[in-house]
């Protein structure tokens, strides 16, 4: 890539306008699947008993069932609104980057 | 080499193979429980079609990009199937569905560990990975480094990560085998061996992937089988299979126990996971199969999805083991029993997901889990080799030996190489370590990937400042302390030399070799001065574009 051509790119406003908007999003993906992963794993490292307090007085099944599994779908619905919108909306401002330079 | 004579030469290898197994196996029947014929039939038929795969991917693989990345042709969903097959080991189905079935909800907490890493990799690195790279990791570290000590330091990375993993496999194959089909430990290591060279040297990542993928399906089904058996036992209700399994084990089981004592322990354990999977060179190498990013992206949700499954299913195998299996006279190690009590089951409680499908569905469904167990041991065996072999003839021999000027089918020669030594060094390790307590080998490859590969891929990406010598300085930083925290911390100095007390107290190094890697890399590039620093931070710019956009990045092959 030339110097030219990384400048003209860089100006682009819709360059400019994808990679803020992706960074912003993926950090905050990011942010929530690190705080609710280690808040689960501190959770278990100062206070192991929580997780284990039965659900209801007639059960023996603990709050760290459910938990868990919560965490395991989290991480996969996080991946999912991920995708959606990376190979939707990020992709078509792509696609008119790449359009942009293909006309001259 | 002409076509024709590969051809037969790998008819040759097949019905070699063959022998050796049909000879071992009738050797093995008399010694051990004539049950087992059945997973020998079927994972003879399993060897079977994915030979005829790599028959077929032997064809299709004409070039260097063939051969590392299936010419770039595999779709999302595939390479999904396949990254979750490369993650779903032997040892991890086998393993934490024997932790569950041990210490119950341990294996949960555990399996999270391994799963949280995928987004992270997917919103993170994924991307600019696919953007960047050809076929290996340091394609990317090394995009506007100096390629030679950079090359050098990533391939050490993924060869000291591959070998160490392959250790831990072969191993597990060996023993896993001896007790499944009644081989003998060298037979098994070396069938093992010699079945992964036969699937990487003659069909490449092609042939890789799509042993991977129909492994991954074979597990997937059998897990889920077995998952459902043992809920339909309790008209699908969790609360009575809790119950019961709490009045076997007692209500412990159900509560986080000692896998993470102290604040540092998780948190390193954490860091070593999360880290450590986004820098093991097998896994990243699969990002290079798929055709573009939208691809790429598409894999890491397929991926995530079929592990966090693959995940609820160990933890109801290993719950429905300790109803099914536990205290069940059939599985008992009666000896054992008699010496230590404690009800041990029969091989160790690895083994609870074996005997569950015995006990969900009788022989021929024992003899099918049995076989997709050896089946998953090949299938990610083959896909290590291969990682490593690329690391020593792509980065190694091509980039560094012979400074890119090298012609494709050269450079895939010498990766097929690399593969049979590759194959013949793991068979050799498989053997050594037979008798070795290696439950320090996996947490060392993930501390190793976390500390060294990974800090250095990372702010390649995302770091302006970076320079060869931070990354050199730094990333060897990262390497030497979880080397030397692994070998003066618990697992090494006290459980394996004896020790009393261990110098370095906690098991997982990777919160102070990663931090070590990151502060190392940062302080050693601004501190460099030199004109060719300058050069280096100057190109960030157009290599941030192409990693955002995918402007100038690797396209399939066409065929």
């Amino acid at each position: 890539m030339n110097k030219e051509l990384v400048d003209k790119i860089k100006n682009n406003p819709d360059y400019q306008e994808l990679v803020s908007k992706r960074s912003s999003f993926s950090l905050k993906l990011t942010a929530a699947m690190l705080v609710v992963y280690f808040t689960f794993i501190l959770t278990i490292a100062f206070d192991p008993s929580f997780l284990g307090t039965p659900l209801s007085a007639d059960s023996v099944t603990s709050i760290g069932i459910p938990v868990g599994i919560a965490v395991i779908i989290f991480a996969f619905v996080l991946t999912g609104i991920y995708t959606v919108r990376a190979n939707g909306e990020f992709d078509d401002l792509n696609n008119k980057i790449k359009n942009s330079i293909k006309e001259d | 080499m002409s076509m024709m004579q590969m051809n037969r030469i790998f008819l040759f290898l097949i019905l070699g193979t063959l022998a050796v197994f049909a000879s071992g196996a009738i050797e093995g029947e008399v010694t051990k429980q004539a049950l087992n014929m059945s997973a020998i039939v079927m994972f003879l038929i399993f060897v079977g079609a994915t030979l005829g795969i790599t028959y077929w991917a032997a064809k299709r693989t004409k070039s260097a990009k063939d051969f590392y990345t299936a010419g770039g042709g595999i779709t999302g969903f595939q390479n999904g199937m396949a990254i979750a097959g490369d993650y779903m080991s032997a040892a991890s189905f086998l393993g934490i569905s024997g932790l569950v079935y041990m210490q119950g909800y341990d294996g949960l907490i555990y399996s999270i560990g391994f799963l949280v890493g995928w987004p992270i990799i997917l919103f993170m690195i994924a991307e600019p990975l696919r953007n960047l790279g050809k076929y290996t990791f340091a394609d990317v570290a090394s995009y506007r480094l100096r390629q030679t000590p950079i090359r050098i330091l990533a391939a050490f990375g993924s060869i000291a990560t591959v070998i160490l993993y392959l250790i831990a496999q072969m191993v597990g194959a060996g023993k896993l085998i001896q007790l499944l089909f009644g081989l003998d430990y060298e037979v098994a290591v070396a069938l093992v061996g010699v079945l992964m060279i036969l699937y990487v040297t003659f069909g490449g990542m092609l042939a890789t992937t799509w042993v991977q993928i129909i492994k991954a399906f074979l597990l997937l089904s059998g897990a889920s089988f077995m998952a459902v058996a043992v809920m339909a036992h309790y008209d699908f209700s969790f609360g009575a299979l809790f119950t019961h399994a709490t009045q076997l084990k007692g209500v412990e089981i159900m509560n986080p126990g000692g896998l993470v004592s102290d604040p540092i322990s998780a948190i390193s354990l954490a860091i070593a996971l999360m880290f450590g999977t986004a820098g093991l060179p097998h896994i990243l190498m699969r990002f290079f199969t798929v055709s573009d990013a939208k691809e790429a992206r598409k894999s890491v949700f397929y991926a995530t999805g079929f592990i966090g499954y693959f995940y609820i299913l160990t933890f109801i195998i290993g719950f429905g083991a300790i109803v099914m299996v536990f205290q069940n006279p059939q599985y008992l190690d009666v000896a054992k029993d008699a010496i230590e009590g404690g009800s041990p089951i029969l091989g160790g409680s690895n083994m609870a997901a074996i005997h569950l499908s015995h006990a969900v569905g009788g022989d021929f469904f024992l003899g099918f889990i049995s076989a997709v167990a050896f089946a998953t041991i090949l299938a990610v065996v083959s896909g290590l080799t291969l990682a490593g072999a690329s690391a020593i003839s792509h980065d190694l021999y091509a980039s560094v030996l012979k400074r890119g000027n090298v012609d494709s089918m050269k450079e895939m020669q010498v990766s097929k190489i690399a593969t049979v030594i590759l194959g013949i060094v793991a068979i050799i390790m498989g053997i050594m370590f037979e008798k070795q307590n290696i439950a320090f080998v996996v947490g060392l490859a993930f501390a190793i990937a976390a500390s060294a590969n990974f800090p250095i891929l990372f702010l390649s990406m995302y770091w302006r400042k970076l320079t060869t010598r931070g990354a050199v300085w730094g990333g060897s930083l990262g390497l030497a302390t979880a080397v030397i925290l692994v070998i003066i911390g618990p697992t090494v100095w006290v459980d394996l030399l004896g020790n009393a007390e261990a110098i370095f107290p906690y098991k997982y190094p990777a919160l102070f070799s990663v931090t070590a890697a990151f502060v190392g890399i940062w302080f050693f590039s601004i501190t460099d001065t030199s004109h060719n620093a300058q050069l280096e931070q100057e190109a960030y710019e157009a290599q941030y574009i192409r990693s955002q956009t995918g402007i100038g990045a690797e396209g399939a092959s066409e065929h």
